[in-house]
């Protein structure tokens, strides 16, 4: 019986649409008056409050506000109509009833008062069931009116690539710059004191120093190395990175993957990461005791998907973790959809169109 | 004792040659490819080859496909695969055949003469020489695990270094106490984590990574 439990926040979603229609209207009404009055700044300084309202519609209804004026302001018009049609239902609704409690029936008969409760019951019912569907389709319309356009969610997506690739470039820098490098110069300096020195055990000791340093420069540099593209990635493929991946896991993972040849080198990139970065998500968040990895190549989409049995409540919009493996996607075209409700299991899939090679 | 050795980059190349020599090994050959790598291991059938993971034409792990086929082709034949970095799945499909003769370490290592050194002749004599950070990642995975929790801190040592291929004389010597104290150790780390005994050195390896491995999360 989910639907009596959506009906509060259906009614409440309703009457705040209805609302905000209304305000729609007088806003604008009031654009239309000012822009009868004083042409350009009238219609300016309405503009960043229709603006406003559409994006805080827009939150409430979990749509993308795409940012581009002319789509939300037609959206706004259209709210101003598809709002207090509500209005609209609750009249009707009253109305019938009313009609149904006027009726004068002829003869008091115990059969007809149950006929016409029932009738009432049902005019409720088709009601409620209206005020679901209403209220649905009013979310969906502000989703598709609003979704981003084409265009937009290029650019979009190309400086969300743009952004992480000189972050990456920054952080690899970073990396050099306090690691190896650092331990080299330490080296050097140590060297240079042994090219001085007479003491042999001052030697010794210098050298066992530079020893050490040259070492921890090696791991620095192994683990920047695996963090810009992994060895077994350019190895074994997605397959082997994925299941190497899954060996370091601190559960055990099941990795099914099955693709006829390999994707380009950078979608195979993208994917290894994506579902590396999902495998510590399950590992740090879930609390699962087992995950697995399934992929397969079918009608030019490679479907990956990461599966646990942990406790759900995933969400892409808290934590970055989530919103990176999609912006990670989002530069090949391909898309996360989570599904992880609380008390779980939770299964990440991504999509993303390519050919195998 | 003679050695068939594959490295791509000539400056290792030179460097492991070197260092080979002065220990008194004999290097029949010293090759950059794997192909070659075929070849010469046919012609100088050796008492252990050691093998760069990247070789060329590939350059990817062409080293250790190129030792997964000379095994097949000679069982038992003693590989020692180097490489600048760890990968578990290569640890298990270079133990996966169990008939031990079986090395893959770090570079890094190389720089650590003696240890080094010690590991080409273990695994010339037919023992194990897996590197300290395999272990690592197997015990920072499963370190949660009941079992394990139950190992004291110096038992969970000589696991890490039981795991490596090391005797028990061996584990002695590096920890600087006696065969007995050592003994001691392993069979309490046996009987915690319920391995069969065994002497043999390369049985040992197996049931250690075969427990890490195996057990269920």
């Amino acid at each position: 019986m989910t639907w009596i439990r959506r009906l509060p926040a259906a009614c409440a979603g309703l009457a705040l649409n209805a609302a905000t229609g209304v305000a729609a209207w007088a806003l604008l009404a009031l654009a239309g008056v000012c822009a009868v009055v004083s042409p350009l700044p009238g219609a300016a300084a309405a503009r960043p409050w229709a603006l406003g309202l559409v994006h805080r519609l827009a939150r409430f209804h979990h749509a993308a506000a795409a940012g581009q004026p002319g789509r939300e302001l037609s959206w706004l018009a259209l709210h101003a109509v598809a709002g207090p049609s509500s209005l609209l239902l609750v009249a009707l609704t009253v109305m019938s009833v009313g009609q149904i409690m006027n009726l004068r029936p002829l003869d008091n008969s115990r059969a007809q008062s149950v006929t016409l409760s029932l009738a009432m019951l049902a005019i409720l019912a088709v009601a409620l069931a209206l005020v679901l569907v209403l209220q649905s389709t009013q979310t969906r319309l502000a989703r598709v009116l609003l979704r981003p356009g084409r265009v937009r969610q290029l650019t979009e997506s190309r400086a969300a690539v743009v952004d992480a690739q000189a972050a990456e470039l920054r952080r690899i820098e970073r990396d050099l710059h306090d690691g190896a490098q650092a331990r080299l110069i330490a080296v050097r300096i140590n060297l240079g004191l042994i090219k001085g020195a007479d003491d042999p055990e001052q030697v010794r000791a210098l050298a066992g120093r530079a020893w050490e340093d040259t070492g921890q420069a090696l791991a620095d540099l192994r683990d920047l190395v695996r963090g810009i593209h992994p060895p077994v990635l350019a190895d074994r493929g997605l397959t082997g990175a994925v299941r190497a991946a899954a060996l370091l896991c601190p559960i055990p993972v099941e990795v099914d993957i099955e693709l006829a040849s390999r994707p380009q080198a950078p979608v195979e990139s993208a994917l290894y990461f994506a579902a590396a970065e999902a495998l510590t998500n399950v590992a740090k968040h879930s609390g699962a005791t087992r995950a697995w990895v399934r992929a397969r190549h079918a009608g030019g989409v490679l479907r990956l998907t990461v599966g646990d049995d942990g406790r759900g409540g995933a969400d892409p919009a808290k934590g970055t973790g989530l919103s990176g493996i999609s912006r990670r996607l989002s530069a090949f075209d391909g898309t996360l959809s989570v599904h992880s409700p609380p008390g779980g299991p939770s299964t990440l899939t991504m999509e993303l169109p390519c050919a195998l090679s | 004792m003679r050695i068939v050795l594959a490295e791509d980059l000539a400056l290792l190349r030179d460097g492991l040659v070197r260092l080979l020599t002065a220990y008194g090994f004999e290097v029949a050959a010293a090759v950059d490819n794997a192909p070659m790598l075929l070849d010469a291991l046919a012609r100088h059938r050796p008492d252990v080859a050691v093998i760069d993971v990247r070789l060329p034409p590939t350059l990817t792990d062409e080293g250790l496909r190129a030792a997964l086929e000379a095994r097949r082709r000679w069982p038992g034949l003693p590989v020692l695969i180097l490489s600048q970095y760890v990968e578990q799945l290569y640890a298990r499909e270079l133990l996966s055949d169990g008939s031990g003769a079986v090395g893959y370490l770090l570079k890094d290592r190389i720089g650590d003469v003696d240890h080094f050194v010690e590991a080409v002749r273990r695994v010339a004599g037919g023992g194990t020489a897996m590197d300290a950070e395999v272990i690592t990642q197997l015990l920072t995975r499963r370190g949660h695990d009941q079992p394990l929790g139950q190992l004291t801190a110096r038992e969970r040592e000589v696991l890490e270094l039981m795991a490596e291929g090391l005797s028990n004389a061996a584990i002695a010597a590096r920890l600087l106490v006696t065969d007995k104290a050592i003994g001691k150790h392993t069979n309490n780390i046996f009987a915690k984590l319920g391995l069969p005994p065994s002497d043999d050195h390369n049985r040992r390896v197996m049931a250690v990574l075969t427990y890490l491995e195996a057990l269920p999360g």
